[in-house]
């Protein structure tokens, strides 16, 4: 995503329609609120007297390393002693708001490291000049003198040494700080940390069961708390008989809410016990009543088609409409992608103390968005943001899910009523039937090669929901409807000069959101598979088809160069086939996927996945492995089987036995080589995931001459391409 | 209700259609054992009954009278399990809120069969989900465990 957002442009979407807007000032909000005893240079540093240095984490933890990552960062440039480093989660407060999200504080779009890189490289120089001014000062030798070893400053002429904790006992944070500038930073080649693979910092306490998730979080006289919704997103309630679920023990009482019923009792298994015990008749009319993913499929694939309706431009280059009646051959197909759901191991929850009065609220939870907490519990509250503390814990998954306010409120909501701290945890069922799912998507492609064999005209059409519209819509209004997350990596690398790229926005009533690699999830598939269908009918080798049309770019030729070198890609293999697909959304990466297929059932069988990657400087290389493996899986779940349907307005789907997510027995091996370039870092999290579904898709057109053009790739799917 | 949790014995006020998981969380303040799908369809809440992995959503506090239940937090006295210790040293865990249960799994694997085939991980593994997709290192880990390489 590449969202331009203001802090004073934020609006947040709740539920149930209804929408909070404010206008923060920052003015009035708190600066940093991880000063102690120590000296605090910054927001993010602060060197205790006993030496150890706390430094907070500009992202929230939620399996992408960032709590380790942000932190090895400042302490690089800090020159600290890494062993003596203890990092804690970043407060909300918008003094810790990413540059990447016009400064609200949100971990999301793989947007941490490439945003937070320098600015915190920079806070840790600082934190080190702070140091070095005061010992200058303190032993009256020129700052030039001074130089430091991992939290010593040492005077080389007179052999003095002090360790940070000492120097913190008496220096001053100055009134003006010194100012840094890219010149005062490291050369790569001084980096004592970055490029290590460092142990990630909270995984000791994971292992033993130790480390607080949002669903760990505790206080004192808590009460617990569900929410049941209606089946049918936007459905008030007609009619309530709660009568059975107060009968139900540990059920304390049963509210209202503007988005459905709440049950607050003693523990989980009672206001769940309780809310599947009301009785609810909810009103007819709500506007998700006819949604069928069914029928929007072929809909949306026949408005993509239809070139006579216009999409907003996205993306103009040449003249498309020229180059493809010139070409010497064109090329035409329509993909479509369902409906996903996040998964997230941890469903969503929250636990809110309201105040008596009302006015402010201390929240725990296993958040992404800590800065729209703030201001979507401060609107519920009628307050201000700087009267909500919010409290991050460590997340079980993300995925943008946890981006959505619905699980917060209903905390804060149900704390309200009842003047208790509440904790809401969303049972699995809740979670998946209201889940802000994956958009579904259809795309048309056309693209012409000219006589020379190069791409000469390039068209693509997506339609589908948007998400910012719903998240943000002061955003999804200054974009004139450029709904970042949905169009995300609709962009090639390919080169190509007569483009023309297009977004249809179909809004049918029903939330969709972001999710991991959202549109390149599903862009990437259709541009990659597309990619591999041009190569076939040249009769070319997809690798090399892709190199000569990124031969302009070398870094992502060498990720393909790598990936196919990874697989052997020139190997035959019996009763199995390879296929490629590149992604530059975040960071360029290639895979390479080796399938079989039953071609019985239709049932495919992903047995390995090289990916190469290259996201610029390195900060941790096993932590960008770590991630690239992991987004593969995903990708190659999402691609084999994750599908909501919805019928009639209703998921379908409740549970991990009708939304499978990929098992061990099912998972590809995953081999992944990170190549470190000295260009600034770009984003690992998501970009691991756009090509896993594309390369199965062309490994198995490969193999058996079968092009599926639709996610997930479900055996029936598959026969059917098999019989086409 | 008496059983013994981690070698010490245990009287909770608990009804014996209550289910184990939120005994463990809610009562007892065990928090490692985690929460995932409540029909033992993740492996998210994998303790250890009398030795053996079972899933704690699905078990009524009435099986677990008088048994022996080992969680996460009582797995080892100071967290050096080797399956723990390989956990960490081949950097298994992402986000880590499976991994209770994945460790939980892997150790009594590992205590009824100390050098499985990969075959045998893959089988008693499978049940348990991960969302991060850190199967590979799983594996991995297992293996090194068994391999005393930790």
């Amino acid at each position: 995503m590449a969202i331009e957002i203001s802090r004073r442009e934020f609006v947040v979407g709740a539920t149930a329609g209804l929408t909070f807007a404010f206008a923060l000032d920052l003015g009035r909000v708190a600066r940093a609120a991880a000063q102690s005893a120590g000296l605090s240079p910054n927001v993010w540093v602060t060197i205790n007297p006993d030496d150890t240095i706390t430094i907070v984490s500009a992202a929230v933890e939620m399996g992408q390393g960032s709590m380790t990552g942000m932190p090895v960062v400042v302490a690089e440039e800090l020159d600290a002693d890494w062993s003596k480093v203890k990092v804690i989660p970043p407060p909300g407060n918008p003094a810790y708001g990413n540059p990447g999200f016009g400064g609200a504080q949100i971990t999301a779009g793989s947007r941490t490291t490439r945003s937070f890189f320098t600015p915190l490289r920079l806070a840790g120089a600082q934190a080190r000049r702070v140091l070095l001014d005061a010992v200058a000062a303190e032993w009256n030798v020129p700052v030039s003198e001074l130089s430091t070893e991992p939290s010593v400053i040492v005077h080389q002429r007179s052999g003095r040494r002090i360790s940070y904790g000492d120097v913190a006992k008496f220096a001053k944070v100055p009134a003006e700080l010194p100012k840094m500038t890219p010149a005062d930073l490291k050369k790569p080649a001084q980096f004592r940390l970055i490029g290590k693979s460092l142990p990630r910092v909270e995984l000791p306490d994971k292992v033993v069961g130790r480390a607080k998730f949002g669903i760990d979080a505790e206080v004192p006289d808590m009460i617990y708390g569900a929410v049941l919704r209606p089946p049918i997103p936007g459905s008030g309630i007609d009619a309530l008989d709660d009568s059975a679920a107060r009968a139900v023990p540990g059920v304390i009482d049963v509210i209202r809410l503007p988005w459905g019923v709440g049950v607050v009792g003693t523990g989980f298994e009672a206001v769940h016990k309780g809310k599947a015990a009301l009785k609810v008749t909810w009103k007819k009319g709500a506007r998700a009543e006819g949604y069928d993913t069914d029928q929007l499929i072929g809909e949306y694939a026949a408005i993509a088609a239809t070139l006579s309706k216009p999409g907003l431009e996205l993306h103009k280059e040449g003249d498309f409409a020229q180059a493809w009646a010139t070409a010497a051959r064109t090329f035409s197909a329509v993909y479509v992608s369902d409906h996903c759901y996040h998964a997230t191991m941890e469903p969503v929850n929250a636990l809110a103390r309201v105040s008596a009065d009302g006015t402010s609220c201390e929240l725990w939870a296993p958040t992404q968005s800590p800065g729209i907490n703030q201001l979507a519990v401060a609107g519920v509250l009628k307050t201000t943001p700087d009267k909500v503390t919010v409290n991050v814990m460590l997340l079980g998954g993300g995925f943008g899910r946890k981006v959505e306010q619905d699980f917060v409120l209903d905390a804060v909501l149900l704390s309200k009523a009842t003047s208790k701290p509440v904790k809401v945890v969303w049972s699995r069922e809740d979670d998946v039937r209201n889940d802000k799912m994956r958009p579904l998507a259809a795309q048309f492609l056309q693209a012409g090669i000219d006589a020379d064999g190069n791409l000469s005209a390039w068209r693509h059409r997506i339609v589908g929901a948007s998400a910012l519209a719903r998240l943000l819509p002061p955003v999804y209004e200054r974009l004139k409807g450029k709904d970042e997350i949905l169009i995300e990596g609709h962009e090639i690398a390919y080169s190509c000069r007569n483009q023309l790229h297009e977004y249809l926005r179909e809004d049918r009533g029903y939330d969709v959101g972001p999710w991991r690699a959202v549109g390149a999830g599903y862009n990437k598939f259709a541009i990659e598979s597309f990619i591999d269908e041009m190569a076939a009918a040249q009769r070319v080798d997809p690798v090399a088809f892709r190199l000569r049309l990124l031969a302009h770019d070398a870094r992502a030729r060498r990720v393909v160069e790598e990936a196919a070198r990874m697989a052997d890609w020139g190997r035959k293999r019996p009763g199995r086939a390879l296929g490629i697909a590149f992604s530059d959304a975040w960071s360029n990466v290639a895979s390479v996927a080796e399938v079989s297929v039953d071609r019985k059932s239709g049932r495919i069988y992903v047995h390995n996945v090289w990916a190469a990657v290259d996201p610029g400087i390195v900060i941790s290389p096993d932590n960008v492995a770590a991630q690239i493996e992991g987004a593969t899986i995903f990708g190659v779940s999402h691609a084999l089987q994750e599908r909501i349907t919805i019928s009639q307005g209703v998921v379908q789907q409740s549970n991990f036995h009708d939304y499978q997510i990929l098992r061990l027995a099912d998972a590809p091996d995953v081999r992944v080589k990170v190549i470190s370039t000295d260009n600034d870092p770009t984003g690992i999290g998501e970009a691991g995931l756009p090509p896993a579904a594309p390369a199965v898709a062309n490994a198995v057109a490969a193999l058996t001459g079968a092009r599926v053009r639709q996610l997930p790739m479900l055996p029936e799917r598959v026969l059917a391409a098999l019989r086409a | 209700m008496v059983f013994i949790l981690n070698g010490r014995q245990m009287d909770v006020s608990a009804q014996p259609d209550e289910t184990l998981l939120w005994v463990l969380r809610e009562k007892l303040r065990l928090t490692g054992t985690k929460y995932g799908c409540g029909m033992a369809m993740c492996g998210s809440c994998t303790v250890h009954l009398d030795g053996q992995a079972v899933r704690s959503c699905v078990t009524r506090m009435q099986h677990v009278e008088g048994k022996r239940v080992t969680t996460i937090e009582g797995l080892s006295p100071d967290g050096t399990h080797p399956v723990q210790k390989a956990w960490l040293t081949e950097q298994v865990l992402q986000c880590g809120y499976c991994q209770s249960g994945q460790i939980m799994q892997a150790a009594a694997l590992l205590a009824k069969t100390p050098k499985p085939t990969r075959a045998q991980i893959v089988q008693a593994m499978n049940g348990n989900l991960c969302r991060c997709g850190t199967y590979g290192r799983i594996v991995r880990a297992i293996e090194r465990a068994a391999r005393g390489e930790v």
